[in-house]
Parts: C-alpha cells; sequence; structure tokens
C-alpha cells in the first residue's frame, strides 16, 4: 500500500476552520470516546491473557521433552539380565528413538540431593534406570508395558510427563479464544463507532446541508467529520489501553514458574502490542466514519 | 450565467413546473413572483443546481447540470450566492463566522479576508451583533446575515429566496437598496418574493424584469406591476 504521508500528517495536524463547522458536542462524541476506550481496555486484557496462555503452553511444552523413564527393581542378581532384556523389548518397539541404561555414577548424582555425595550405589539395592527417548511418533505406552511385564516383571515404565499434553491443548485452545475475543472485540468496536458516526451525522443533516449550499466539497465535508471521529477514537483508544497496561503492571511480580495468573502481562517488544490497539481503534473510526459520512452526503444534492 | 430550456419538475407527485425556459443574463435584474406554493423556492433550487429538472436542460455557466460532478456544482455554488428562505446557518458557530463561511469551505485566507467581512458585516448593519449566535438574531438580522453570506464571495449571481420576508417595510427598502447596489457592481440578481410593494419600489430604481409562475408556467409579467 502507497501511504501518502504529507496527506497523514496533514490528516493529524488538521484544519482549525474546517474543525470548527462540525459542532463540537453531543452523546455521540461521549458514545465514541467511552466506547473506544472501554474496548481498548478490554483488548489490552485479552492481549496478555493471550500472550500468558502462550507463554504457558510453550513452558508445559518444554517440559515435556521427549523422554521417560524405565525403573528395574529386582533382585541383585537378576537385574543385569532384566536391564538387557527391557534394551531388546525396547529395541523392538516402535516410537523409541533410543534407550541407555544409567551409569552408576548418573545414579549416584540423581541421588546425591537425597543422601550425599557418599552413596554406596553397589550396596545398595537401589533400582536401576533406563532413559528411553522417543520418536516424534511416540510409542504406545500400554502396549510397551504390557511386553514389559512379560519380559522383565521388575521393570515399570515411568511416562509422567505426558499427563501434560491435555493441558497444553487446553492453553492453545486458551489463545485461541483469545484471539477470537480480540476480533470480535474489533468487530464491536467497529459497530458502535459506525453507530456513533451515523447518529452524530444524521444529527448534522442540516450542517451538511448547509456546507454544501455555501460551495463545500464532499472532500472537506468528509474530511471534517472523520478527522473529529477518528481523533476521538484514538484519544478513547489510548485512555483505555493506558489504564489497562497500569492495570496489568500493578499486578502482583510472578511468585513461581509457571503460575498462571501472575504471569499476566507483557514482556519486552510484547509492550508494542497495546500501543497498536488505539491505533486500531482509529482505523476503524476513519473508515466507519468515512463509509457514513459518503452515505449521507449521498442523499444531499 | 444560468440558463434553463425547456425544464419540467415535480417531487415525484403532479407536475410542478413545465415547460420553463428562462436565461439570467449577467448584470440582469429579476423577480420571481407567483402565489405561495407555486414553486419559486423550487425555481430557485433549480437555479443552484440542489435539484434536477425532470426533463429539459438547465445551465450553470456553460456546464450542464447532469454532467455536472458533485465537486463542479460545489465549484458553482461559490460563484453563486443564495439567500435561502429559512436561511440556514450554522447554529453553533457566531454570525461573523456564519458570513465567513463560504471562505471556509474554499479553503481561502480568512486573514487575507478579514477586512473585506468586516466591511460586509458593516455593509448589512450587524457590527454590534458579529459575535452573536444566530437564533439569538431577529428575523430581519439573520436575513441581513444570509445576505452577506451570499455576498461574501463575490458571486456572479445572487439568488434570494423572499429576503424580505420577515422584515418591515423599512427594512425591507434597505435590503432592496443593497440588492440594487449589487446589481450596479455588474451581479446577476433574482429574487423571489410575493411582495408587490417591493416589486414597484424597485422598479423606480433598477430596470427589472418580472418573472411570475402561474399554471405551472413561467412568464414575463406586462406593465401592470
Ligand atoms: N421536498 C419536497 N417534497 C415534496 N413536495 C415539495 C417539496 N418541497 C416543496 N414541495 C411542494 O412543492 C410546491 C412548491 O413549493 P415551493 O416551496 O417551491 O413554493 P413557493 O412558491 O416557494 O411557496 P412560498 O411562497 O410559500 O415560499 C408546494 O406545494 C410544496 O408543498
Ligand atoms: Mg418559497
Amino acid at each position: 500500500m502507497n501511504i501518502d504521508w504529507t496527506k497523514v500528517t496533514e490528516f493529524f495536524a488538521g484544519d482549525t476552520q474546517a474543525d470548527k463547522v462540525v459542532p463540537p458536542t453531543g452523546y455521540t462524541a461521549w458514545l465514541t470516546l467511552f466506547s473506544a476506550g472501554a474496548m481498548a481496555f478490554l483488548a489490552v486484557f485479552v492481549l496478555a491473557f493471550s500472550f500468558a496462555t502462550g507463554k504457558l503452553a510453550e513452558h508445559w511444552g518444554a517440559d515435556l521433552s521427549r523422554s521417560s523413564t524405565i525403573k528395574i527393581s529386582a533382585p541383585q542378581d537378576q537385574l543385569d539380565s532384566q536391564t538387557a532384556a527391557v534394551l531388546k523389548v525396547l529395541e523392538t518397539t516402535p516410537g523409541v528413538a533410543g534407550a541407555r541404561a544409567l551409569t552408576d555414577d548418573e545414579q549416584r548424582a540423581l541421588l546425591e540431593p537425597w543422601f550425599g555425595p557418599d552413596v554406596p550405589v553397589d550396596a545398595l539395592p537401589i533400582p536401576r534406570l533406563i532413559e528411553v527417548i522417543e520418536s516424534s511418533a511416540g510409542f504406545d505406552s500400554d502396549g510397551l508395558r504390557l511386553r514389559l511385564s512379560a519380559e522383565a516383571p521388575g521393570a515399570t515404565l515411568d511416562d509422567h510427563t505426558r499427563w501434560r499434553q491435555p493441558l497444553i491443548k487446553a492453553a492453545n485452545r486458551l489463545r485461541f479464544f483469545g484471539w477470537m475475543s480480540l476480533l470480535l472485540i474489533a468487530a464491536s468496536v467497529g459497530a458502535i463507532i459506525t453507530l456513533a458516526a451515523n447518529a452524530a451525522l444524521v444529527a448534522n443533516k442540516q450542517v451538511i446541508d448547509v456546507l454544501r449550499l455555501v460551495g463545500a466539497r464532499d472532500t472537506y465535508i468528509v474530511h471534517a467529520f472523520v478527522r473529529r471521529f477518528t481523533l476521538r477514537a484514538l484519544t478513547g483508544g489510548a485512555v483505555g489501553m493506558l489504564l489497562a497496561s497500569f492495570a496489568i503492571l500493578l499486578l502482583p511480580t510472578p511468585q513461581a514458574e509457571g503460575g498462571f495468573l501472575t504471569d499476566l502481562g507483557f514482556v519486552g517488544a510484547q509492550w508494542l502490542w497495546p500501543l497498536i490497539v488505539p491505533l486500531l481503534a482509529g482505523c476503524v473510526a476513519f473508515v466507519a466514519t468515512r463509509i457514513a459520512a459518503t452515505r449521507i452526503l449521498r442523499e444531499t444534492p | 450565467m444560468i440558463e434553463l430550456e425547456n425544464i419540467a419538475y415535480n417531487y415525484g407527485g403532479g407536475e410542478l413546473l413545465s415547460e420553463v425556459s428562462l436565461e439570467l443574463s449577467p448584470g440582469g435584474f429579476y423577480f420571481l413572483t407567483g402565489p405561495s406554493g407555486a414553486g419559486k423556492t423550487t425555481l430557485i433550487k433549480l437555479c443552484y443546481g440542489a435539484l434536477v429538472p425532470t426533463t429539459g436542460q438547465l445551465k450553470m455557466f456553460g456546464q450542464d447540470r447532469r454532467t455536472m460532478e458533485r465537486d463542479d456544482i460545489a465549484q458553482a455554488r461559490r460563484r453563486i450566492g443564495v439567500v435561502h428562505q429559512d436561511c440556514q446557518f450554522l447554529n453553533h458557530l457566531s454570525v461573523s463566522d456564519n458570513i465567513a463561511l463560504p471562505l471556509m469551505v474554499s479553503n481561502r485566507d480568512l486573514l487575507a479576508e478579514a477586512v473585506n467581512l468586516k466591511e460586509l458585516t458593516n455593509w448589512v448593519g450587524l457590527a454590534s451583533r458579529a459575535q452573536a449566535l444566530p437564533p439569538e438574531l431577529s428575523g430581519g438580522e439573520r436575513q441581513r446575515a444570509a445576505l452577506a453570506r451570499a455576498l461574501i464571495m463575490s458571486p456572479d449571481v445572487v439568488l434570494a429566496d423572499e429576503p424580505t420576508g420577515n422584515v418591515d417595510w423599512e427594512m425591507s427598502q434597505r435590503l432592496l437598496r443593497l440588492l440594487v447596489e449589487l446589481n450596479r457592481m455588474g451581479k446577476t440578481i433574482m429574487i423571489a418574493t410575493h411582495d408587490l410593494g417591493l416589486i414597484r419600489a424597485a422598479k423606480s430604481q433598477v430596470q427589472a424584469r418580472v418573472l411570475r409562475i402561474s399554471n405551472r408556467r413561467v412568464q414575463l409579467a406586462g406593465a401592470d406591476l
């Protein structure tokens, strides 16, 4: 799209003469200001909400590394043979990309937080751990459990991170609803501003008649009204956006990783998003008033 | 300036005007008369392009009304000063701003026109009311303000619809003198009125042609007026 910036600056610099011809007050002024403000406030919150759910889904997804653990608890003399049996089963299981028994050192490192650095791993009847890496397709855990119970009775499969899968799905769905809400809010702003602009223009039909009578061009009239409404929507949008942003800033700071409500907010460049909200309100007002004004002018000779 | 050739007009019902041929030539002074409801205002509206003739051809400054774009009409209206029957002001602007409105909408430099505006406001005797709002004016003051607004662009044609409708005899004589003075400056003037006294008074000052609407036709009235 080709934007003529001189026209854009002209639009905002304005023409005090042209501004004067549109009567200043009326309930439509407040209607536009208020609805743009309220909708911008909501939009900023929904934006924050969408970002938070996005963050949440990501967070949970990252935790869900595609690995599971098989734990083998068996008498010391059977441990090695059962480990070998499990590894053999895993080799022929579809969806398993790799498997590896943890070494004594690695097991000691895992136990260290609980028992200190000098755990005599050899002397303790601790289970052996096998790390299973899934392929992207994933394996059928029930099938694997069944085969394990046949080949190695001491083996148990722990795929604890899998339970989060539905949560991620839910988070993604929430994010989708967030974007849907944004769309609906934008549509409502459009509808309200169109109504307000129409009401204002109908109320000012006589003004438009007089302007045409004294030789005003359509562009002059449209411009005067469009400017008034766009600036109103921009102002309302900016006030709503600022209030919502402050409200979000004032929310308690995150306590624990992955908290949901406490994550509501914007980080870094995400703060640019709320800035778009009033601009969007302005654009909607611009288009809506333009259409309404053009329509009314068609009835004015 | 403005030519009507065999035009007819109706508002959707029966024919209001038919077979109207008329030419407003430069420097002419015209009266348009006829009973109430005869179509004087309608004819004036046709002349400044607010209505389109049902049939026939209407030309504004040589351009056919039918082929004119909306911007062409706006442009033509800057050369036609209209005193509307019910004045039509922007009630939120001062009298002075209302008089200056045609300058504003054609993006003229108001500062450059300030002297002109002041002189014109004085000329119609509204200097002391310049900052008042239109609803605060008397009927006669409104009509003088409307006349001033019609003249601010120094138009070639002035169309005045009942400019003396709300004023006493003395004031109507003053308004008439203003219009006669304009005509002497070379402007084309058309006044719609049913005030025969006004027409008689004008005839002693200016060569006026009197057009009468009767039976949907426009005829040149004889010397009986
Ligand atoms: N917008 C309109 N729609 C339908 N009919 C109209 C419209 N305007 C005027 N008329 C009708 O057309 C006829 C002529 O109206 P017009 O205003 O031209 O009369 P006029 O000669 O100016 O009368 P007056 O001396 O009372 O001002 C009237 O019968 C009026 O009711
Ligand atoms: Mg009339």
